[in-house]
């Protein structure tokens, strides 16, 4: 029950008039920052910083939270409305939220997506709230080996998915995995694939591509059909909040996995994004609304946004309690505390305990604050559709050039955006899946910098991966999840006549 | 996905001939980083594991095999593979976009982000939109601002600004 | 929000701007940035660059020591090489400057990138940052000598240690240690980031690493590391405890507890190459500012840094011979690029 009193304790530091107001600030930024792809939650964090030197440490982190809320939140909007996903974490959101759209139910997918990122959330933060210590312990356990299997699990959980045949999806993930190793091998200091060319030195970035493949193929396609999205025809109904309710409840299990793996990859820490495609992949094979997956359903959304959020969430107690940030935006977060002369770490919890309380306190705040303020916009987002074809396609075509240039602040990006524009319209032309792809892209350098730095300390033994139980559990799951569809068809094979294998 | 139906206008490629020509970009693309993967070793060495070449090798042969499975696949005549996935009307339209877009892109090592970004949105809505010319300045020049505002201003993440940005001192 | 929290800053700024033009008038005359001036970290978010260059972004901001904005972008590509390269590329802007660590010799040296030290024109070293030989703390070695001689004992690649990148500076320092170990070679793994190695130490998944202060104090005041010698001529000069028996003062520099390795890592700022001297003396007053500011003290003190500060010829030579040093200490591990 110490916990409980620390809570209330926090409760009452996070809990006055200036503090909510720092928090409504802070979700408007964020969620501006969120729906520009432009403007990162790191980016944004990062660059408020500075300002926040002279707030009491205690604002200032709530002000910098909010940000962070406010910028998971707004992800999703762009992802669901034009097929832009404003961050990494939210491309899995697009598989199911922009058909919603297209199907004119807009307001019905964001009301999903900001619930779900709701529910996640939360429950990350009363795991935080009564587990931090046993889980900052579990969080040490996870060696190069381990984070191999985790990633590996992200794979297998999403092989055999989206629409292509196996081998254009087979050909799809590899040459997500051969964009993936252009540039500087992290493990030799070698320069890959980059032939002396100085815009290669930083290789192919995950958002650059995604922006590209995703934004600007919407377009072409678009253009193509007659200078529409489809189904613009989003009718405004204000009771796109009760609507969507209704159907939430019967997803329960989904929400329990994504809260799960969401949780698992923040503090592992594998990120938000990896959670995202994890929670899409494992529903889409474990519910029963799986087969129309990709097509708008609710379900589609509900998973990854979950799984994101709970990930991102999570993602602060490494930071917190070991000082490892989990994502990009915890690492400046981090940078943050040290300045205000806070040392993250294992003693945080127990020098600091006014501003660790009043920080998660400040979490569920945060959250609920979040949640209200963007549901009561829903309708607002949902009325950008309406606004004539001519005005936005040129207007998503600016800020998608925006958005590639300031990954790297280079316009060698803004180039390859276009080019991966046309590779995205061609590709969905063709039914090459374009999710293995950014998958393979977003996760190929860690998982082989993982798989070599395993093999460094075995000394090149690949038996390290079922060294103990928790690294071969992982890796156990993993194969099973590869060979589920296989595994399936000889389930229903043997369970007899009556039942027709599904086609995986 | 779109069927292509309703799409008028004279068929330009068939799905067969994309088909071929995305199935040889990938080999392309194989045989490209296959040469470099060479040159940085493919070998597994005792002590440390995977040379850097090893992973990309052993990847884009895969992506290599799969694409001649791909590629063998289109290539015999199919009634399917005969559907126009391009018609004239299709490729113009995109080309609306696309080809502005390009120049807008190019015009921003010269002339700056918003700059260009505003010729670029005023000149689609005026021609494309056949909106009136003021409703396209004002259109196109507020989001060049509101764009500017953010990203200059505010945020301070700088983006590529040319002589006009220069004359107002950013 | 942010804008009316600006101007607000701009209107104390043009008061403080007067007084310090009172303070120093030699300054009056000086050249002033006429745009935002840009600060590039040749290295990730997170990383010890990239936190030492936002806290001098927020000093400069929380004490008005510029009248235009200071922006801070991390070109990390290629081991820093697209931060350089982007030096290179601007000599005549003046309004960007770069902090360096390590990556400033090492990356040409270990990747071919084509730049050098001396495409950029040095403005000033703040301090040097240190390195120190890290265990477990339910390892059973208590010095450094007692780790060496198990390194000796053990067999060859027994030994793992944990850094920072490939041939970047923690793998130099493990080459540097491994001449002392009788020829028994550690297996070096690399990870993305100091805080990632430190933690990695404390989940028992390598033996060792050469963590800056900075990254492992939370784990060392914690108890869970212990220090066993820190690679500098003299013993650090902060004698504050930091853990509840040791301060950073108290650990045994290398050389006396039997491994004579000594490196430290330059955290240097240097602007575009064809740079005033006017333009060069603008931005070390702009640092001196800075480092007068109590919060840099404690900073410093927090990541044991020992404080030189150089500018001039005295920094380029400094640099010069760290440039040697590295060449040197490069080509006999077998860094260099092979191209």
């Amino acid at each position: 029950m110490d916990e409980l009193n620390a809570l209330i304790g926090g409760f009452a530091v996070a809990l006055s008039a200036y503090h909510i107001m720092l928090m409504v600030i802070g979700i408007t930024l964020g969620v501006i920052i969120g729906v520009l792809p432009g403007l990162g939650g790191a980016n944004g964090v990062a660059i408020l910083l500075p300002l926040t030197f002279t707030m009491a440490p205690t604002a200032a982190i709530i002000l910098l939270t909010s940000i962070y809320w406010g910028a998971l939140f707004g992800g999703a909007i762009t992802s669901i409305l034009f097929n832009i996903p404003g961050e990494p974490w939210s491309v899995a959101t697009t598989f199911d939220g922009h058909p919603m759209a297209q199907n004119g139910k807009a307001d019905e997918a964001l009301v999903g997506a900001f619930t779900s990122s709701f529910v996640g959330a939360i429950f990350a933060v009363i795991m935080i709230t009564f587990l931090a210590p046993m889980v900052a312990k579990f969080a040490l356990k996870f060696g190069p080996a381990e984070f191999f299997a985790v990633q590996f699990l992200t794979f297998a959980s999403f092989l055999g998915m989206g629409r292509g045949t196996a081998f254009k999806t087979l050909a799809s993930m590899c040459l997500g995995f051969a964009l993936a190793s252009v540039g500087l091998d992290g493990m030799t200091g070698t320069l890959r694939m980059t032939f002396g060319q100085d815009e290669l030195l930083n290789g192919f970035k995950f958002l650059v591509a995604v922006i590209g493949l995703f934004g600007i193929g919407e377009i072409l396609s678009s253009m193509e059909d007659g200078l529409k999205f489809n189904g613009p025809t989003a009718k405004l109904r204000m009771d796109a909040v009760i609507r969507t309710w209704k159907q939430l409840p019967r997803m329960w299990l989904t929400f329990v996995r994504s809260c799960i793996v969401g949780c698992w990859m923040g503090i592992t820490p594998g990120g938000a994004t990896p959670a995202s495609f994890m929670g899409y992949g494992i529903a889409k094979r474990l519910s029963k609304q799986g087969k129309n997956f990709g097509k708008g359903e609710l379900e589609g959304v509900v998973a990854p946004e979950t799984a994101a959020h709970a990930a991102g969430t999570s993602a602060l107690l490494p930071m917190l309690t070991l000082g490892i940030p989990g994502s990009p935006t915890a690492a400046v977060l981090l940078g943050g505390l040290l300045i205000w002369g806070l040392q993250p770490g294992p003693l945080l919890f127990v020098e600091q305990p006014d501003f660790v309380w009043g920080l998660i306190a400040s979490m569920y705040l945060g959250n609920v604050v979040g949640l209200i303020m963007v549901l009561t916009c829903v309708p607002f987002f949902a009325a950008i559709l309406r606004v004539p074809f001519s005005i936005i396609a040129p207007a998503i075509v600016v800020i998608c050039a925006i958005g590639a240039y300031t990954v790297n602040n280079a316009m060698f990006d803004v180039w390859m955006m276009l080019i991966f524009g046309v590779m995205g319209y061609l590709f969905n032309k063709l039914r090459y899946p374009l999710p293995p792809l950014v998958l393979a892209l977003v996760l190929g350098d860690q998982a082989e910098s993982s798989f070599r730095q395993a093999m460094l300390v075995s000394q090149g033994d690949i038996s390290v991966f079922w060294s103990n139980w928790l690294c071969g559990g992982i890796m156990t799951l993993g194969l099973v999840m590869a060979f589920w569809p296989a595994l399936t068809a000889l389930r229903a094979k043997f369970a007899g006549n009556g039942v027709v294998a599904r086609p995986a | 996905m779109s069927t292509n139906e309703e799409a008028e206008g004279r068929p330009l490629a068939s799905y067969r001939t994309l088909d071929i020509a995305v199935a040889i970009f990938f080999l392309v693309v194989c045989a490209i980083v296959m040469v470099d993967s060479l040159r940085i070793g493919i070998a597994w060495k005792a002590n440390e594991g995977p040379q850097p070449g090893l992973f990309p090798f052993y990847i884009v042969l895969a992506m290599g095999i799969a694409s001649l499975v791909n590629l063998a696949r289109a290539l015999p005549h199919t009634e399917e593979g005969a559907e126009a996935a391009v018609s004239s009307v299709g490729l113009g339209r995109m080309a609306a976009i696309f080809v502005p877009a390009v120049v807008f892109v190019l015009a921003t090592h010269f002339i700056g982000i918003y700059v260009s970004a505003t010729i670029y949105i005023g000149a689609f809505m005026l021609f494309f939109g056949k909106f009136p010319l003021w409703k396209a300045v004002v259109v196109s020049l507020g989001i060049a601002i509101v764009n500017f505002l953010m990203f200059e201003v505010w945020f301070l993440v700088p983006l590529p600004k040319g002589p006009l940005e220069a004359a107002l001192g950013y | 929000m942010v804008r009316r929290g600006m101007s607000k800053v701009q209107g104390i700024a043009a008061v403080l701007a007067a007084s310090a033009c009172l303070a120093s008038p030699s300054l009056a005359q000086g050249w002033e940035p006429a745009k935002p001036v840009t600060l590039v970290i040749p290295a990730g978010t997170g990383g010890g660059a990239d936190q030492m260059a936002r806290f001098i972004q927020g000093v400069v901001q929380k004490h008005n020591l510029m009248k235009q904005p200071l922006i801070v972008i991390n070109k990390a590509g290629g081991a820093g090489a697209e931060g350089f390269l982007e030096m290179k590329s601007s000599a005549n802007d003046p309004h960007k400057i770069i902090i360096t660590l390590s990556n400033l010799f090492t990356t040409p040296l270990g990747t071919g990138s084509p730049f050098n030290w001396k495409d950029m024109k040095p403005v000033a070293m703040l301090a040097l940052d240190q390195f120190v030989l890290w265990v477990n703390n339910e390892k059973p070695y208590k010095t450094a000598k007692e780790y060496i001689e198990a390194v000796k004992a053990g067999t060859d690649r027994q030994f793992k240690m944990g850094g920072t990148g490939s041939k970047q500076e923690d793998q130099i320092v493990t080459a540097a240690v491994e001449r002392q170990t009788g020829g028994k070679k550690f297996t070096y793994v690399p990870y993305s980031g100091g805080g990632q190695v430190a933690v990695q130490l404390v989940g028992n998944h390598v033996d060792s690493t050469v963590n800056n202060p900075i990254e492992a104090v939370a784990q060392w005041r914690a108890g869970q590391l212990r220090a066993l010698c820190i690679f500098d001529a003299k013993r650090s000069t902060y004698t504050a405890k930091v853990t509840d028996k040791e301060a950073w003062g108290d650990i045994p520099t290398c050389k006396e507890s039997g491994l004579p390795v000594e490196y430290q890592m330059l955290r240097g700022i240097f602007t575009t190459k064809n740079a005033t001297p006017a333009q060069v003396d603008y931005y070390v007053d702009v640092l001196k500012k800075v480092m007068a500011t109590p919060d840099w003290k404690e900073f410093m003190e927090k990541g044991a840094f020992n404080q030189t500060f150089m500018t001039g010829a005295d920094y380029e030579k400094w640099v010069e011979s760290a440039q040697t040093q590295h060449a040197d200490l490069m080509k006999e591990a077998g860094f260099l690029a092979t191209q």
